[in-house]
């Protein structure tokens, strides 16, 4: 008769097992580890993945090749240069804008909720479509041109977006990109401020610091965290900038995540693609090292 | 109510006025122009408003040769994502927000830093694996690295909403003779919903918005976006802004369903760090 020691084992297998998984000591690892499986498949296998693709021929041979080519790419310069440029004038206009947002929304006055919704709205709005929305803003015949031309202030279509006003393309991104990712650093900046004690803010105001000396002396330096949190993020996305270039300046501006794109989508190279991402993740690792350095100096700085 | 107190007031709502169009007169003009008839978008000038509102330009979207098939393929890559990154992210959210154990900042620090991986990062190698693998080209790939994408938003706020929820209601529970898992599925789990619910929207978002992974990953089975991405060259200015509308249309609607929780989502995960 199999069947009551087979019963017995599965009891006392589950009663060993439970003792296992039932531990306030194990319990947590368990209910980690899928997410630690997923991020090891899916973070660092790529990233490994990347690094062997772009210092390794097919015959498994180490390389340079591939660096070489991507620098002596005749986009590479541009690239560079408009990804820099794009993020240095994006992120700066995004952090003074959402700081605006943010403390008018802080002040709780009535409907601010209300504001808050229709401040967040472009969070849910990707970066394609925010370009295909501004395009239809900058487009020859658009909504700017005909609001300009109804208004008498031209008489012929401007060319927003072409080879020969490359500077105006390069505005329209911005105001796309503006447009689109503020949303995210204002959310960040008003969760900040609603952690900053009321303590703090009423010491201030007993000290005689009122409207922009307190933001400045007070409530500044108190959101130092969010502003860093902010900063980062929003540095390390903008330095990816991809559809919105591509919707709105077609190829007219290249960015680096469009030449890995088009490398690997119309060039089938994957090498070189590689040594793009590769090349955009050191990027991305060397500016939040130097945010947290600087900003963190600064603030060694203060307190001395 | 002084003067200065009512001038103060005026900038204000002046002020957030100004920013609200700012928000909203972009998404304005991307609705009229997809409701504008096909021959009136090419007009010189202009009018800001069409002569009528016409279906025309969304029929000739939806009718567009793939632009069915992809909607249908964006909605099972969402749904497939939305289902992994919970089954995936809420667990490890549950376990960092109840228990105190070894390793918790540095998985929490580990967490934040997949943040930073470009998406150019994960997609070209994977799609090199993929093929290897049998998963280039299918919804089940594309919905894959998507979950990869939202897995650390998700355990930020699942943490979050399980902080939300008090531990001692299940240890009453437990006391009562629930067993642990009893007592998160009858007690926790309950008053997590909503805000899981809110979290499963946001993952839905996240996928249905996702464009560079998914235009690398697939050849025949694009998503709504990769097919809009890798058509936009070609196609009429019409289409490019019908798309644009009709992408933009469920994100409003979700963001405007989880309005309440979004604040709350994104200032816990802000609270995290």
């Amino acid at each position: 008769m199999p069947s009551p020691s087979f019963s017995l084992n599965i009891g006392s297998m589950d009663k060993g097992l439970r003792k296992l998984l039932g531990t306030d000591t194990f319990l947590p690892y368990w209910l980690l580890l899928p997410t630690l499986i997923f991020i090891g498949i899916f973070f660092l296998m790529p990233l490994f993945n990347a690094i062997l693709l772009s210092f390794r021929t097919d015959n498994g041979a180490f390389t340079l090749d591939y660096f070489k080519r991507m620098v002596k790419d005749v986009h590479f310069i541009e690239a560079l240069k408009y990804t820099f440029l794009l993020a240095l004038t994006i992120v700066p206009l995004q952090v003074v804008t959402a700081l605006a947002m943010a403390l008018l929304i802080n002040t709780g006055f009535k409907g601010s909720r209300f504001f808050l919704y229709l401040f967040a709205l472009p969070l849910g709005i990707s970066d394609l479509a925010a370009g295909l929305i501004w395009l239809s803003i900058f487009t020859q015949h658009g909504f700017l041109n005909s609001i300009l031309y109804s208004l008498g202030i031209i008489d012929k279509p401007i060319y927003y977006i072409s080879y020969q006003n490359i500077g105006l393309t390069f505005l329209a991104v911005v105001v796309a990109e503006h447009w689109r990712a503020t949303a995210i650093v204002m959310v960040i900046l008003v969760a900040g401020l609603q952690m900053i004690s009321k303590d703090y803010l009423e010491a201030a105001e007993v000290l005689g610091a009122r409207g922009w000396r307190k933001i400045w002396y007070v409530i500044l330096p108190l959101l130092k965290p969010s502003l860093q949190s902010a900063l980062i993020i929003r540095t390390i996305f903008a330095l990816q900038t991809f559809a919105v270039v591509l919707a709105l300046a077609g190829d007219i501006i290249p960015v680096l995540s469009g030449q890995a794109y088009f490398w690997h989508f119309l060039y089938r190279n994957s090498h070189i693609a590689s040594a793009y991402a590769v090349f955009l993740m050191v990027i991305s690792i060397a500016m939040t090292w130097g945010y947290l350095r600087f900003l963190r100096s600064r603030a060694e700085v203060v307190r001395a | 109510m002084s003067y200065p107190w009512i001038l103060r007031r005026t900038l204000l709502y002046m002020a957030v006025t100004a920013f609200a169009l700012w928000v909203l007169v972009p998404i304005f003009f991307i609705g009229i122009s997809a409701f504008t008839p096909r021959n009136e978008i090419y007009r010189w000038p202009k009018p800001i408003l069409p002569s009528r509102f016409s279906l025309d330009t969304m029929r000739f979207f939806l009718n567009s040769y793939g632009v069915l098939r992809s909607l249908s393929n964006s909605v099972w890559v969402a749904l497939l994502t939305l289902a992994f990154t919970l089954a995936v992210g809420a667990p490890a959210g549950y376990a960092v927000a109840r228990f105190h154990f070894r390793g918790r900042e540095g998985f929490r620090l580990g967490i934040l830093i997949t943040r930073m991986f470009p998406t150019a990062l994960l997609a070209v190698p994977l799609a090199v694996t993929f093929i290897k693998w049998g998963l280039y080209d299918t919804l089940i790939g594309v919905a894959l690295i998507h979950t990869a994408m939202a897995l650390p938003f998700a355990v930020i706020i699942t943490t979050g909403i399980f902080m939300g929820v008090p531990k001692d209601l299940e240890e009453a529970a437990m006391t009562l003779g629930c067993s642990r898992f009893g007592a998160f599925v009858r007690v926790a789990l309950p008053l997590a919903l909503p805000g899981l619910a809110a979290a499963a929207m946001f993952t839905f978002v996240i996928s249905w918005n996702e464009v560079f992974a998914a235009t690398i990953l697939t050849v025949n089975n694009r998503t709504l976006p990769a097919h809009i991405l890798t058509t936009i060259q070609a196609s009429p200015l019409y289409f490019r802004f019908a798309g644009g509308f009709f992408m933009i249309l469920p994100a409003l609607f979700f963001m405007f369903l989880i309005r309440r929780y979004l604040f709350h989502m994104w200032g816990g995960a802000t609270a995290e760090r």
